[in-house]
């Protein structure tokens, strides 16, 4: 039996395996952020982190519906100048450990993520996508120009790997990707949440009390493969697929789309943080059964003509 | 094709009415309602409980009755709180849960702690220990008289399964003049307790967990932090490597040791900010 390798590089950093925690699940200690790298992930996305502390919105921010989980949390965070404490408490992490920015200007994002990066993060991922929070995240990620700028300012200010984070809430997601590159986005990750929201019957009323929220889990998978197809023949750059992934299977299915890593988020309420090594498993048995030795070599297959 | 449930069962929102309203203190009441899956919580699981157009907030389980009903034992301390408690029979509210770890039942003798409303998960836990036939001791604290709860059921307990109940209040206005954790010690130095169980301010329990490991007693114990989602997604309620909401609520003493830096001393906020407790 041939070894199968998992190990990925995206954008300069090298990762054991494509899985990846994604931003705004658990990601808000350096404890925390431990435990998933322990667990199995090869790499860590932080929950996104601002200038300026935020509450967030009062609950419920989080709840079920049908086919996934729908959250508007309001990017509560303690601002990066405190959180740089959190960053510095994981300088001995094994795997790359990738800082989430926002911010409500160019220079915002930009002064943000030059912080992340002074204390340690192995790359930034920029929110153009949150779709609950005004000034910020999808509101100002669905404009091109808007996310040039923004990708062009952190840019000019850090020297480690810049994602963007799309949004799928826009008519041309490679449109906005290719903004993104064109400023020098070293990756783009696809796709954030999609704008929706539930109402309760019995009491008439929004059951999220921002009444709007961002929907994740099984319901966007197909958006999102999606999303990340028409990335791949959009931009040259690597592209990290997230979105109701749950399984082994889902992970591929982004893979042959075009992404040569997969971050999960959602799924990890139903599956524990075992989740990333239950993946990691499934993948390399699929890669090993269809004769492929390193799972580099299943990305964008797809595309084939 | 893979039809997965993409769902948590418990997890589901569900509106209930209240059904009744009990005034356990000035500023502390019980509100029962009905739904199958709260009935069947373990002692110490809690749910989260949605006042609409106010606030959704965790809360432990304080009794499950056999024919389905539940409860929930709240003290106004904010806008949450205080909205739950002047709500009436009749009323909505959503539930979701029960979530978390359950406290477990020991064998022989237990050692019960609990100050103000950390008295609701106990109080469950109380009732479920003397079906098992545990010798169960109690330390209800409080500030004063005002504040003590469940009073009338801790003495029937008492009465009719022999369980020793004491009452502490720090103005000695009823029972023993003085903290719980000051009683408790000196029922350690001279007996033997299989278990401590404890619920209340964390400054307490980290004081009952002191006592735990000086006189080599198990502890199993009932943590609270700010939470949001409830299902181990959100980050809210960490402590050290643990998720409050699908670790714990209830930590025994192999975790406890392990978050011991963080216990009574430090949580995050709703900002993320780690502050002192």
């Amino acid at each position: 039996m041939i070894a199968i390798d998992l190990r990925t590089r995206v954008a300069g950093l090298d990762m054991p395996n494509p899985t990846m925690l994604a931003s705004g699940i658990l990601g808000t200690t350096a404890d925390i952020l431990r435990e998933a790298a322990n667990a199995g992930a090869g790499a860590v996305v932080t929950k996104s982190v601002g200038l300026k502390p935020r509450e967030g919105y009062p609950n419920p921010t989080v709840i079920q519906v049908e086919c996934g989980f729908l959250n508007a949390v309001g990017l509560p965070n303690p601002g990066i100048r405190k959180f740089v404490d959190e960053i510095r408490g994981l300088r001995d992490l094994k795997v790359p450990l990738i800082v989430s920015v926002f911010g409500f200007s160019p220079k915002e994002y930009a002064e943000a993520a030059r912080l992340a990066v002074e204390a340690g993060a192995s790359a930034v991922e920029l929110n153009l996508s949150c779709p609950h929070v005004k000034g910020t995240g999808a509101e100002i990620g669905q404009d091109p120009q808007t996310v040039k700028l923004i990708v062009k300012a952190v840019k000019s200010r850090v020297n480690r790997p810049v994602f963007a984070k799309l949004t799928p809430n826009t008519s041309s997601i490679s449109n906005l990707a290719e903004a993104a590159v064109l400023a020098g986005a070293d990756a783009i990750t696809a796709i954030n949440t999609v704008r929706a929201m539930a109402i309760d019957i019995e009491t008439f009323r929004p059951i999220l009390a921002n009444k709007f929220g961002g929907l994740s889990g099984a319901a966007i998978k197909p958006i999102a493969v999606r999303c990340v197809y028409e990335i791949y023949e959009a931009v040259n750059v690597p592209i990290i697929g997230c979105g109701g992934i749950r399984d082994w299977r889902d992970a591929v299915e982004f893979m042959l789309a075009g992404a040569c890593a997969v971050q999960i988020g959602s799924a990890i309420a139903l599956e524990g943080l075992s989740i990333f090594k239950k993946i990691c498993d499934g993948i390399s048995k699929f890669l090993e059964r269809k004769g492929f030795r390193s799972v580099n070599e299943i990305v964008g297959l797809a595309h084939k003509k | 094709m893979r039809l997965l449930g993409w769902h948590i069962k418990n997890n589901m929102l569900r509106v209930v009415k209240i059904l009744d309203i009990k005034t356990e203190n000035p500023s502390v009441k019980t509100l029962f309602f009905r739904d199958e899956m709260c009935s069947s919580a373990g002692p110490g699981q809690f749910i989260m409980v949605w006042i609409p157009g106010i606030d959704e907030i965790p809360l432990s389980i304080s009794s499950t009755r056999p024919e389905g009903s539940s409860s929930i034992t709240v003290a106004e301390v904010g806008e949450a709180t205080k909205a739950l408690t002047r709500l009436n029979i009749g009323d909505l509210i959503g539930v979701r849960g029960p979530f978390g770890s359950s406290f477990k039942v020991t064998d022989g003798r237990a050692l019960v702690i609990g100050g103000g409303t950390g008295m609701a998960p106990l109080m469950m836990l109380i009732n479920r220990l003397v079906e098992e036939n545990v010798e169960v001791t109690v330390i209800e604290g409080a500030v004063d008289s005002s504040k003590l709860i469940f009073t009338e059921e801790l003495k029937a307990l008492s009465e009719n399964y022999g369980v020793r109940v004491f009452f502490t209040t720090e103005d000695g206005s009823y029972g023993v003049k003085g903290l719980a954790t000051n009683l408790a010690k000196k029922l350690l130095r001279r007996e033997r307790f299989n278990m401590i169980y404890t619920c209340g301010p964390e400054k307490m329990i980290r004081k009952v967990y002191n006592m735990a490991r000086y006189y080599s007693v198990e502890l199993q114990t009932s943590l609270e932090r700010y939470m949001r989602c409830a299902i181990g997604i959100c980050g809210s309620c960490t402590i050290g490597k643990y998720r409050v909401c699908t670790d714990g609520p209830v930590f025994d003493m192999v975790r406890l040791r392990e978050i011991e830096k963080y216990l009574g001393a430090y949580r995050y906020n709703e900002r993320g900010e780690k502050v002192p407790i």
